[in-house]
Parts: structure tokens; C-alpha cells; sequence
């Protein structure tokens, strides 16, 4: 079975597109993983995370309204689905429990 | 202000985007981009961001991106197909007219194109069975003495050596020589052989198959020879030869192995191979010329170059052994360059050539004279489809409600013109066939370079030749057609511009004839010019005189025999014969020592002079009959007189003078008037004619002009008498001078050809045309008739257009022939007729009596029809 796995890169992604809650298009995903990941994030591969995202149901798209401001050409917004959601939280709480596991006096070792 | 104007991305990468993508992506995608063009814009320049939208266009060319291929059922795909050959079809069946004067003018065109292919293809396929064959290279010498530069195939044996000692990367080198051979004795039995001499890496760098013998050494130690299966067969018939001996002259060879036959797409032809060393001993022993520097006629170096050696590289490393060498020479510059296996057939025209080679520039001509011909095969088809556009455009109309986009138009009448022109191919194909044998037989030459045989691989290029044509043939129709739209044509047929493209049609027309007039104009002048030169009164006469080659016999006995022969009324002896373009040349001195200068020379003995009536206008013929090597006197033209200033322009003061000639001095006895030794096309220079005995060439008989025939039995039975081996070799004068010229023939022959297609193809494009518009006018002449129009007046009026159109094209041919030929070709011969205005008038009548001929007979037929049977229908 395909894409059930998230990767580290769709992982922001899909955490950016929770994040910007109805904003989430993909030059503004751009822009909000460039601000908070530090990462040079290329529209080219946005797009290509997207997609795959959406192949694997963990987010959906519609589109929105014609702007001016893209040529009459409208956006696509992406929501998390409660698949993609579930994915999300299984992720954390993955992570959650190997963080538990740590004693605190081995990580301040270090 | 332009402010205000939208700043947009490149159009091209915009449209390739819309192209690829998937339609459900572009929206957003094309959105993105245009978003961060905005912005790109004001953060980064309006060039930069243009760039930059391309570069994101072209990263998104992704799997994931593109659109899959329409069509995705591959039976609708077929179905179409299948529909266009069905449509084509009953198109083609319908309008027989039409096809058939498309059909016959594309397969008489086409079989022109055919034969170009093979001829190309043979050219092309030269030497393909060496397996080394694109490491192989030959060395070829520039030599540049006095300011002339002469390019040879041959080369020196010392660079030879000095290239393959030096010179990294040569993996195996081999020397040849021609030469070889002669009349090979086996016992009782003569055979003459012609060969090669070779050194003994032959068979590392050829790959001519050995039947018997070894090939590491069959050719190493002197006094080897290598015979082809059939000489063998010749000299030994059927039994072994290997190791036995072969006589040539006084020296003994020993059989050392038997080749394969040489393949015909060879450029070494040879019949047998003799080992290099043997000259090489010869050569030593002889004086230091066989390996100077400077001697560079007759030898031959080829050499393998090992893998991923860099040709570039060994032309830089020979430059540096050219420079040093010709350091030590004095107003001779010897360069040498390398020339790979597959130029030779097809490159530069080289002195001394091995083999046969066609110069590129005459296979161009040809190529380019049969492009001309298709193309106005094409134009043909071009005007014909777009003049009945009425017809078919209601059908076009059709298709286009019924649902058919502009592509499928497109393909519609594509296949249709594919179509016809693959018909033309089969019947292009079968003239090709008949036309081969009469090509090979224009020219001994061309039979020795090319076989023409069919292949495999040439049928695939001819189809694909015939699909291109059947493309070229239909792209502008199919545009053209594929233009209307429905409702032009169903709301009001009138409103479509039929004669949209009347101008397009006319200046095809034009073009056309403007090349058949080239061609004709051309082959009249042509055959003018060379039936001028092959009667050309070169200042003796040429009239029944045989030249009989001695091929090495004694000629005073073969005189003594001839003499015998009443029809024989007079006999002489020269060295060769001139005015066939060979020439004799050496340089002679008079009374200043530094002045030398090139003069042409035969030996001639004292009946000469009369047997070709030679005028003399000073002085006597040689007076005195000495042995060979003892000569004292010698006979000359005017020019040479002019040339040195001898006697001060008056011949009889010339007479006793006395010249150096080849270190000995010789007295002029007598003034020749100037005659042409030379051809024609050179202009007449220094000639001296020189006694003796036994020159050994040739045998001149002025034969009595009744008794031909008889002549020839005698003279024949006479040869037998004095030489078994050889066959008589005996021409006349005359034809000798015809086949002197015979490259004109061919030419003139082959231009004559191309000019009877091109006019044949452009009167049936004529007639196609003439047909089409008549009958669109058929109303309109039927009302004029009635109004009292005269049958004079109608034919008039329907072909004044296309009278207009023939006399255009022929103001603009015969001008550009005339011009071409007056300061292009005939500037290259020394003496030639001027060029007549009754040549071009001839050429322009020829056409347009052709012409009147197709227009008469439909403009006739359409102004004698019934007025009123026409006016009646509908």
C-alpha cells in the first residue's frame, strides 16, 4: 500500500498548512516555510509535496477566488484532512514517546 | 503611461507550460508562477524575472506535471487513419484528371530523385567492408612550386616513414604503389595483370579477404605477389597457384596468396598485389630519388590510427615534420595533410588518384538539378489543389460541422498528397529501373564508380524520399484548407477568398517555367558549343587518320606491314597524340641561359607532317633521318617563335637558329603555323615537334575513305603478324577528339534530360490549370458567346493571363543563362563561338510552342462549346 508514510519534508509542510488554517495556498506556504524553517523552500518542490499529499489523502484542495494580482488565475487552497491529521498526530506522538525515553541527565551530557 | 500596461511573462514559456501541463494543475501553477513573476519583478528587474519564469516553466517539465497523450485509445487513432485512406482514396478516383497529372509528374520527377539516392547511397557506402575503416586515413601532399598549388592523393615515401616513426598513435601503415604489373607469363600462357605494388601491413590495415596464404607475411619479402581469385583463375585456371612462379618481364614472383575478388564499392582496384620491398631493393640500389622528400607522384601511405587518438593532434605533429623538411627547399612548399578513408570517394578532386572520385560539387549539381525538377513536380500539386478549392471546400465544410478540428483536416489532405505520392513511387520506381542502365552507360567513369543495386536499406530511403516529397507536396493545400471555417462555407460560398491565392499560384507558375527555360537554353547552348569544339578546325587535319597504340611493339615493322595494306595511303609515328588534352611538356632555352620557359613537345617522325597536313609556312620538314638520341633539328610553332623572340617576328629569319632543349641543341628547320595542341579551351602555346625513328607511341594511318572497313581487316590481320598478346588498339582521329569531349556529351546530355522533365512537369501544371480556371469561367464564356463573342476573342482572353506569365518567366531565364554563360562559363575557354540570340530565341519558342499547344487545346474546346447546353444546366 502506498503513502501512508510522512515524510520529514511533508510533515512541515502539512504542519505550515495547519498553520495557516484558510490562507493556505502554495506561494504562501512558500513564503511561511522560508520565514519559520530557514529553508530556501522552491515552488517547484511545494508544489511537488503538494501533490503527493494529496495523493496520499492527507490534505484536500478546492479553488478559491480569480485575484487580480495572478493573472485572473485562481488560487488552490489545501486543508488537512482528518487522515492527514491522524498522521500528524501519530507523528507527534511517535516522537512524544522517544523523547520520554530519554533521561534527562543523557541528553544534558551531550 | 506604460505603467499602466501589464508587464507579462515570456509568451513561449507560457505556452509550452499550457501545453504540458496537466489541464486540472495549470490553473494554480500558472497562477503561482505569475504571482512570483509580480513579485520578482519589483524585487529583482523585469529581465531577471522573465528569466526566471522560464527557468520555473521548464523545472516543472515533471512525471507528475505533464499531461498524458490525448488519444489514449488507440482504436479511434486507427480508425482516423483508416478513414483518411478511405476519403484519399475515392478523392484520388474522383478527380482522375487531377491525379493522373499529379501522379505521372511526381514519378517522372521522383525517378530522377530515386536515381540521385542510389548514386549518393553507392558514393557513400565506398570501402564499408574494412573493418578498420573509420581509423583509416590517407596522407596527401600540397605541392605549391612557383606560386601554383597542386593537390595530390600521392605522397613521398620518406614522409610516409617519417610520419609513422614520429608521429604517437599510428597502430599499422602501409605503402602502395602503382605500377605493378604487365603482362604476366606461366609458362606458355600471357596474361595481362595490373596491380599494385604493397608493403607488407597491407592486410593489417585493408581488409580484403585472403583465401590462401599467409597475410602476416604474404607480402613481407621482395619478389612476392598476391593474385585476386579471378587473375589466378586466369593464369592457372583451376589449379593451385600458391607458390608457384609468375614471370613479369625478366624478373620471377613467387604466388604468396590469392585474394577474394575486390569488392566493387572498392576505391583500390587492383588485380594483383606485389611486394613493396621489391622496389624498395630497386629503389635502393637505383639513385637517392625513390626516398627524397620531393618525390611524391606516385606513392601512396595509409595508416590505422589507434582508438581515441585525436586526428587534430597527428595533423599538428605532421605540420612540425613539413615545416623542417621543406626548410631545405627553394620556391617549393610541400604540406601534408591527412584525409580519412570515407572522403575519398566523394571529396576534392585530387591529382594522381588511386581510385575513382567524384567531385562533391558535380553530385550537388545533380542533387540540386533533381531538387528542382520535384520541386516543380510539387508546385504542380500545390496550384492544382489550391485551384479547385471550390469543389473541396464545401466538402471541408462538411467535416468541420460534422466535428473534424483543424489537425484532422490537416492529416485528411496530407494523406492524400502521401498517398498520390507513394502511387508515384511505384511507377517512379519502374521508370528508375528502366533509366538505370542508359545513367551507367553515359559515361565509362560513372560505371566504374557506381553499381546503383538495389538494397534493402534503399528501398526504406526511396519510401521515406516519397513521403517527404507527398509532404512538401501537400503542406500548403492542407493549411490552406484546413483555414475555412464551416460557416463560410455553408452561409455563402462566395465569400470565401478562392482567389486568395491566385498570386501564390502565378509566381509558381512562373518559377517554374523560369527554370525549364534555364534548362532548355542551357542544352542548346550546351550542344552548340560542344559540337563546336569536336568540329573545331585546329589547324590540321583529323580527317581518316587511325592512331594505332603500339603497346610496347617495334612500329617500323608494324609500318612495314601497313605499307602492304593499299587502303592504308599513308603512315607516320608520333609519341602521343595531341589535341586530346594530354600534353608533353619540357622547359627549353634560347640565347639567355636564365630564361627558360615550358614548351609542349612530341616526336614525330618525317611523314607526320603530312599525314595530319600540317601547314608549314618557313623553312623545310626535318631534313636529315638520324638514330635515336642524334637528333639536331627540330620544328616549331609561331608562338614558340613569339615567346622567345626568335628572328624578330619574321619565321624565315627563325630558320638555323638554334635552341637547348633537354641539354642538347637543335636547329629550328622549319615554322609550323599555330595549331592547337592543346584543346580548345586552352589557349595555344610553345610547341616543338622533335625527329624520331622510334618514338614508340603511336602509329598514324591516313586511311582512303572508300575501303574503311577493308582498312581495318587489313590492319587488324597486320597487328596479329607483329603481336599475339595484345589486342589492336586503333582509333580514329576524329572520335578520339569526340571522346575527348565526352564529358560536354554528359553533360549536355543530362542537362538535355533534366530540361525535357522540368518542361514536361510544368506543361502538364499548365494544362491542370488551364483546365480549372476554363471550366470555372464556362458561364461566363457561354454569355459572352451568346453576346456575340468571336471563338478569336474568347481564346484570347482565356490565355492572355497565362501568355503573360510565359513571357515573364522568359525575361527573367534567358537574361540569367545568357549572363551565366558569358562571364561565368565560356570564360574558361580560350576559344569558343560567341553566344547567338537565335540559341535563346530557339529555347523560348521551343516552351512556348509547348505551352500554346495546352492552352490552345482546352481554350478551344471550351470557346466552341454550346452556349446553350451550358447555360441550360441548373
Amino acid at each position: 500500500m502506498k503513502g501512508t508514510h510522512l515524510g520529514e519534508f511533508e510533515e512541515i509542510v502539512l504542519l505550515t498548512i495547519a498553520a495557516l488554517i484558510n490562507e493556505a495556498y502554495s506561494v504562501a506556504i512558500c513564503d511561511e516555510l522560508s520565514k519559520h524553517t530557514g529553508r530556501n523552500a522552491k515552488l517547484g518542490v511545494v508544489h511537488a509535496v503538494l501533490n503527493r499529499l494529496e495523493e496520499k489523502n492527507f490534505v484536500k484542495s478546492k479553488l478559491g477566488e480569480a485575484t487580480n494580482a495572478r493573472g485572473g488565475k485562481r488560487k488552490r487552497y489545501y486543508t488537512v484532512t482528518a487522515v492527514g491529521k491522524a498522521a500528524l498526530v501519530k507523528s507527534k506522538e511517535m516522537r512524544d514517546e522517544l523523547w520520554s525515553r530519554i533521561p534527562e541527565r543523557t541528553l544534558k551530557r551531550i | 503611461m506604460k505603467e499602466n500596461k501589464p508587464i507579462n511573462p515570456p509568451k513561449w514559456a507560457n505556452a509550452f507550460l499550457e501545453w504540458y501541463c496537466r489541464p486540472e494543475l495549470l490553473e494554480d501553477l500558472q497562477g503561482d508562477l505569475y504571482e512570483l513573476f509580480q513579485r520578482n519583478i519589483k524585487t529583482k528587474g523585469i529581465k531577471q524575472a522573465r528569466l526566471i519564469y522560464s527557468i520555473d516553466v521548464l523545472k516543472f517539465f515533471r512525471p507528475y506535471m505533464i499531461r498524458k497523450p490525448k488519444s489514449s485509445n488507440p482504436f479511434s487513432a486507427v480508425n482516423m487513419v483508416s478513414s483518411h485512406l478511405k476519403t484519399s482514396g475515392r478523392s484520388i478516383m474522383r478527380h482522375k484528371l487531377f491525379s493522373a497529372i499529379n501522379i505521372t509528374g511526381l514519378a517522372i520527377s521522383m525517378c530522377v530523385g530515386l536515381l540521385v539516392i542510389a548514386f549518393l547511397s553507392d558514393l557513400l557506402s565506398y570501402d564499408k567492408f574494412h573493418l578498420k575503416k573509420d581509423r583509416i586515413y590517407r596522407i596527401i601532399s600540397a605541392d605549391t612550386n612557383n606560386g601554383g598549388t597542386m593537390t595530390m592523393a600521392s605522397s613521398s615515401v620518406s614522409a610516409g616513414r617519417k610520419i609513422v616513426q614520429t608521429v604517437p598513435g599510428i597502430e599499422f601503415s602501409v605503402f602502395l604503389q602503382r605500377g605493378f604489373g604487365g603482362d604476366a607469363a606461366v609458362g606458355e600462357t600471357i596474361v595481362p595483370v595490373s596491380g599494385l605494388w604493397a608493403s607488407g601491413s597491407f592486410f593489417d590495415v585493408f581488409s580484403f579477404p585472403l583465401l590462401r596464404g599467409n597475410p602476416a607475411t604474404a607480402l613481407q619479402k621482395p619478389y612476392s605477389l598476391v593474385l585476386t581469385e579471378a587473375s589466378a583463375k586466369r593464369l592457372f585456371g583451376n589449379n593451385e597457384a600458391l607458390g608457384k612462379i609468375v614471370k613479369f618481364d625478366t624478373s620471377n614472383y613467387i604466388v604468396t596468396g590469392v585474394l577474394k575478388d575486390i569488392p566493387k564499392l572498392s576505391h583500390l582496384q587492383f588485380e594483383a598485389l606485389g611486394s613493396f620491398s621489391t622496389i624498395e631493393q630497386k629503389g635502393a640500389n637505383a639513385d637517392g630519388d625513390f626516398a627524397s622528400w620531393e618525390n611524391i607522384y606516385s606513392n601512396y601511405t595509409y595508416f590505422v590510427l589507434s582508438k581515441n587518438t585525436d586526428r587534430l593532434k597527428v595533423q599538428v605533429a605532421i605540420d612540425k615534420i613539413c615545416a623542417a623538411e621543406n626548410a631545405s627547399l627553394k620556391n617549393r612548399k610541400i604540406a601534408i595533410s591527412i584525409q580519412s578513408l570515407k572522403e575519398i570517394p566523394l571529396g576534392k578532386p585530387l591529382a594522381n588518384p588511386i581510385g575513382p572520385a567524384i567531385p562533391a560539387i558535380a553530385v550537388y549539381i545533380l542533387a540540386a538539378l533533381a531538387f528542382v525538377v520535384i520541386i516543380s513536380a510539387c508546385f504542380n500539386y500545390t496550384n492544382l489543389s489550391i485551384a479547385r478549392s471550390l469543389n473541396r471546400s464545401k466538402e471541408v465544410g462538411i467535416r468541420k460541422v460534422i466535428g473534424a478540428s483543424k489537425k484532422h483536416v490537416i492529416g485528411q489532405f496530407i494523406t492524400e498528397s502521401v498517398l498520390i505520392s507513394l502511387f508515384a513511387l511505384v511507377f517512379a520506381f519502374i521508370f528508375f529501373l528502366l533509366i538505370r542502365e542508359p545513367f551507367l552507360s553515359l559515361d565509362k567513369f560513372v560505371q566504374e564508380v557506381v553499381v546503383l543495386r538495389l538494397s534493402p536499406q534503399l528501398i526504406v530511403y526511396f519510401i521515406l524520399f516519397a513521403v517527404l516529397t507527398g509532404l512538401v507536396a501537400g503542406i500548403i493545400p492542407a493549411l490552406f484548407y484546413s483555414r475555412i471555417t464551416a460557416i463560410q462555407v455553408l452561409n455563402n460560398l462566395s465569400s470565401l477568398k478562392i482567389f486568395r491565392h491566385v498570386n501564390l499560384r502565378k509566381s509558381l507558375i512562373v518559377v517554374q517555367y523560369t527554370f525549364s527555360l534555364i534548362f532548355i537554353s542551357t542544352t542548346i547552348i550546351g550542344y552548340n558549343q560542344y559540337k563546336s569544339f569536336i568540329t573545331y578546325d585546329l589547324g590540321f587535319s583529323t580527317d581518316n587518320v587511325l592512331n594505332i597504340k603500339m603497346q610496347g611493339n617495334n612500329s617500323e615493322l608494324f609500318v612495314k606491314e601497313l605499307s602492304a595494306i593499299p587502303a592504308v595511303k599513308e603512315v607516320s609515328k608520333s609519341l602521343i597524340v595531341s589535341s586530346l588534352g594530354s600534353n608533353y611538356g619540357t622547359q627549353m632555352k634560347y640565347k639567355d641561359p636564365m630564361d627558360s620557359a615550358r614548351l609542349l613537345l612530341n616526336f614525330i617522325d618525317e611523314h607526320y607532317l603530312s599525314v595530319h597536313r600540317y601547314k608549314i609556312i618557313a623553312g623545310t620538314n626535318f631534313r636529315t633521318r638520324p638514330v635515336n638520341g642524334q637528333e639536331t633539328e627540330a620544328l616549331v610553332n609561331e608562338q614558340l617563335l613569339k615567346r622567345f623572340n626568335i628572328g624578330n617576328g619574321d619565321p624565315q629569319k627563325a630558320i638555323g637558329e638554334v635552341v637547348e632543349i633537354d641539354g642538347k641543341k637543335l636547329m629550328i628547320v622549319g615554322v609550323l603555323k599555330d595549331f592547337h595542341y592543346g584543346t580548345p579551351m586552352e589557349k595555344i602555346e610553345p610547341v616543338m615537334f622533335r625527329y624520331s625513328s622510334e618514338p614508340g607511341g603511336y602509329v598514324n594511318a591516313r586511311i582512303a575513305t572508300p575501303n574503311v572497313t577493308a582498312a581495318l581487316t587489313g590492319i587488324n590481320e597486320a597487328w596479329r603478324k607483329i603481336d599475339k598478346v595484345h589486342a589492336l588498339d586503333a582509333k580514329f582521329y576524329d572520335e578520339q577528339i569526340e571522346e575527348a569531349y565526352k564529358q560536354f556529351s554528359v553533360i549536355v546530355k543530362v542537362i538535355g534530360s533534366f530540361s525535357l522533365l522540368a518542361v514536361v512537369i510544368a506543361s502538364m501544371g499548365l494544362f491542370g490549370m488551364v483546365v480549372y480556371t476554363t471550366e470555372k469561367r464556362l458561364k461566363e464564356i457561354s454569355i459572352r458567346k451568346v453576346m456575340g463573342a468571336t471563338e478569336r476573342t474568347l481564346i484570347y482572353l482565356m490565355s492572355k493571363n497565362f501568355l503573360f506569365l510565359l513571357v515573364l518567366s522568359a525575361l527573367i531565364a534567358l537574361p540569367l543563362t545568357w549572363i551565366f554563360f558569358q562571364k561565368m562559363v565560356l570564360v574558361k575557354f580560350a576559344y569558343h563561338q560567341p553566344l547567338r540570340l537565335s540559341e535563346q530565341l530557339l529555347s523560348f519558342f521551343i516552351v512556348m510552342a509547348i505551352a500554346c499547344t495546352m492552352i490552345g487545346f482546352q481554350t478551344l474546346k471550351v470557346a466552341r462549346s454550346n452556349p446553350a447546353i451550358v447555360l441550360k444546366r441548373e
